[in-house]
């Protein structure tokens, strides 16, 4: 296989040294190991989205074939059409949509608001209120849901849209998220602009919001991709059906029909399609994100 | 002169002017984040010393909650699967994102294309995710089974319909899940590794195990303690992938903390008893963090 790789460029510089074109083919050799490896594991990693791919354009009777059949003979496209008939999907991927924006734009609103007072702002009482914020991060969500469901029951906001937004908007991750990287930007710039005659709020809108625009895509991504994805605050809080989410509402249809593979395959496939195309345009600000929070928390 | 004392006349004027700009920023958060997330967890920990059902009246009863903690069977069950869950996913994720991470750490054309890849996972829905493992744990003819057969296994495992193998079934989903994610934390670390402690080894003559055992492993260390920490606090606090896999079945075998405090507090009502349970969640939790800061703040002395 190697040889007439090798071939051209051999011919082409006659005079080659024979040390320097052992290098050189070896270098090729590791490259193309680093290839190898990197399809590999890449491949084993994707294996269950090609399989639920696959399956979603496929009968139900073809899912469970022996053996596996990664293509279908033919592929039927007309579940994606189905889908939407057999269950509101669409009702579902709007709801999930209205919840994820509204979350979203209010936390990274109020979270980069109130990361320039902790921030920028010096006052007494900051440092120590920032440290009740840094805390309640560390404490797992599960050991205080059962609160949290009381105060929402007696407010009478169970089965609506406001426990969830409230629950999930003021987070105290973009206040953390978006406060380092505040940090990160010089003092003197706020200075020499209050010289200039800039409020605090002129220079919040006008200096740090245009120049943190990376970490706002990054916190702004990471919000909408976790609303899009909870699982528990939904199954807790939406029992009507209008109001469910499309994780709730494909996880309701796995329930009841739970022989449609392909089918359900096919909701996977759609539940997931939103949060891939949104992943592709910004997976910079997700690795960034998290790569520059992950390691300074 | 005149300066001077401008300046401390004005000086107690601009605390106060601070103080509300400050606080006018912080507010529209941090009445959102009082009310919901500091409130709760406050009131968690005063509830698990209450006798209160969703019907009746509150009433202290000191430590009766955690006494019967101590008696109930489920709280038992739940705990050994929790540690279960644990002892399988953090080393096995750990493992997995340093192996992903050192494959992907590489300066060739195309590689962010592949790191995308292996984080994607990480990104996708829960319940996509559940419903597709269960299927490919499927026991008759899920890929995973036919895979095993081929291999020649007999008789291979009946996954989440078996008590057995219900909880490794879900660790490998999980692991599959978050790998990606501590990958990212991983090449960070390996970013910060200078190129000449390679060189310098390959020119001692190390081989490539060797300059992994003794510069790349030793030199993530604050990078794998980071992890560890992260991977102790979402292990013990499993919940939603088992919701959506198991439903803490078959039986009680995959039955875990945080669910047992979903389904006492919200499901039965007992408002007191659940926090209880969520009280002895967040101490083990916070216990093993305190060990493992103790333990790596001693291995750094040393």
């Amino acid at each position: 296989m190697t040889a007439p790789h090798d071939a051209p460029p051999a011919a082409a510089r006659p005079p080659a040294d024979p040390l320097e074109s052992g290098r050189k083919r070896r270098r090729l050799v590791r490259t193309v190991l680093a290839y190898v490896s990197l399809v590999v594991v890449t491949l084993l990693v994707l294996v269950p989205f090609g399989w639920m791919v696959s399956s979603s354009l496929k009968q139900d009777n073809e899912v469970f074939a022996v053996p596996i059949q990664w293509i279908p003979d033919e592929l039927r496209w007309s579940n994606f059409v189905d889908i939407w008939d057999r269950i509101p999907m669409l009702t579902y991927l709007g709801n999930s949509a209205f919840l994820s924006v509204t979350i979203t734009f209010l936390q990274v609103l109020t979270g980069s608001f109130a990361a320039y007072g902790f921030s920028k702002v010096r006052f007494p009482g900051r440092d120590g209120l920032f440290l009740a914020y840094i805390a309640t991060i560390a404490v797992p969500w599960q050991a205080y849901m059962v609160p949290q469901y009381i105060m929402m029951q007696r407010a009478e906001l169970t089965d609506t849209y406001w426990s969830i937004i409230l629950l999930q908007a003021f987070g105290a991750f973009g206040v953390f998220l978006m406060r380092q990287y505040y940090m990160s930007i010089p003092d003197d710039l706020c200075e020499a602009a209050r010289i200039d005659g800039l409020s605090e709020y002129g220079i919040y809108r006008r200096i740090m919001l245009p120049l943190s625009k990376p970490a706002l895509a990054s916190l702004a991504l990471l919000t909408f991709v976790s609303t899009w994805n909870d699982y528990m605050g939904p199954f807790i809080y939406l029992t009507s059906n209008e109001l469910w989410t499309v994780q709730l509402g494909l996880r309701s249809f796995v329930g009841q029909y739970d022989a449609e593979y392909a089918m359900i395959m096919t909701g996977a496939v759609l539940s997931v399609l939103p949060i891939l195309v949104i992943f592709l345009f910004g997976q910079r600000y997700f690795i960034q994100g998290i790569a520059t929070n992950g390691l300074k928390g | 002169m005149t300066h001077a004392v401008t300046r401390t006349r004005s000086r107690p004027r601009s605390a106060w002017r601070d103080i509300l700009i400050g606080w006018s920023f912080i507010l529209p958060n941090f009445v959102g984040f009082a009310l919901f997330t500091l409130v709760p967890m406050l009131a968690a920990f005063a509830l698990a010393f209450l006798d209160w059902d969703s019907y009746g009246t509150p009433e202290w009863v000191g430590l009766d909650n955690f006494g019967r903690l101590l008696a109930d069977e489920n709280f038992h069950v739940a705990l050994r699967n929790t540690l279960f869950y644990a002892a399988g996913h953090i080393p096995l994720t750990l493992v997995a994102a340093l192996t992903l991470a050192i494959v992907l750490n590489r300066k060739i054309r195309g590689v962010q294309l592949f790191r995308t890849a292996a984080f994607f996972p990480y990104v996708t829905s829960l319940v996509a995710v559940a419903v597709v493992w269960n299927m490919l744990f499927n026991p008759t003819a899920g890929p995973i089974n036919q895979v095993l057969e081929a291999l020649g296994v007999a008789d291979p495992p009946r996954w989440v319909a078996s008590t057995d193998w219900a909880m490794p079934a879900v660790i490998v989903t999980s692991v599959w899940r978050d790998m990606g994610y501590y990958m990212v934390l991983y090449l960070a670390g390996l970013q910060t590794i200078p190129k000449e402690y390679y060189e310098a080894a390959t020119v001692d003559g190390a081989g490539a195990w060797q300059r992994f055992w003794s510069i790349t492993l030793p030199s993530l260390r604050p990078t794998t303690f980071f992890v560890l920490v992260m991977l102790t606090i979402q292990s013990f606090k499993v919940l939603d992938l088992i919701v959506v896999m198991t439903d803490g079945g078959p039986g009680r075998s995959t039955l875990v903390l945080a669910q047992l405090v979903y389904r006492e507090g919200i499901i039965e009502g007992q408002f007191g008893y659940s926090s209880a349970i969520a009280l002895a969640l967040f101490v083990i939790v916070l216990t093993v963090t305190v060990v493992q800061f103790r333990f790596n703040e001693r291995r750094r002395a040393s």
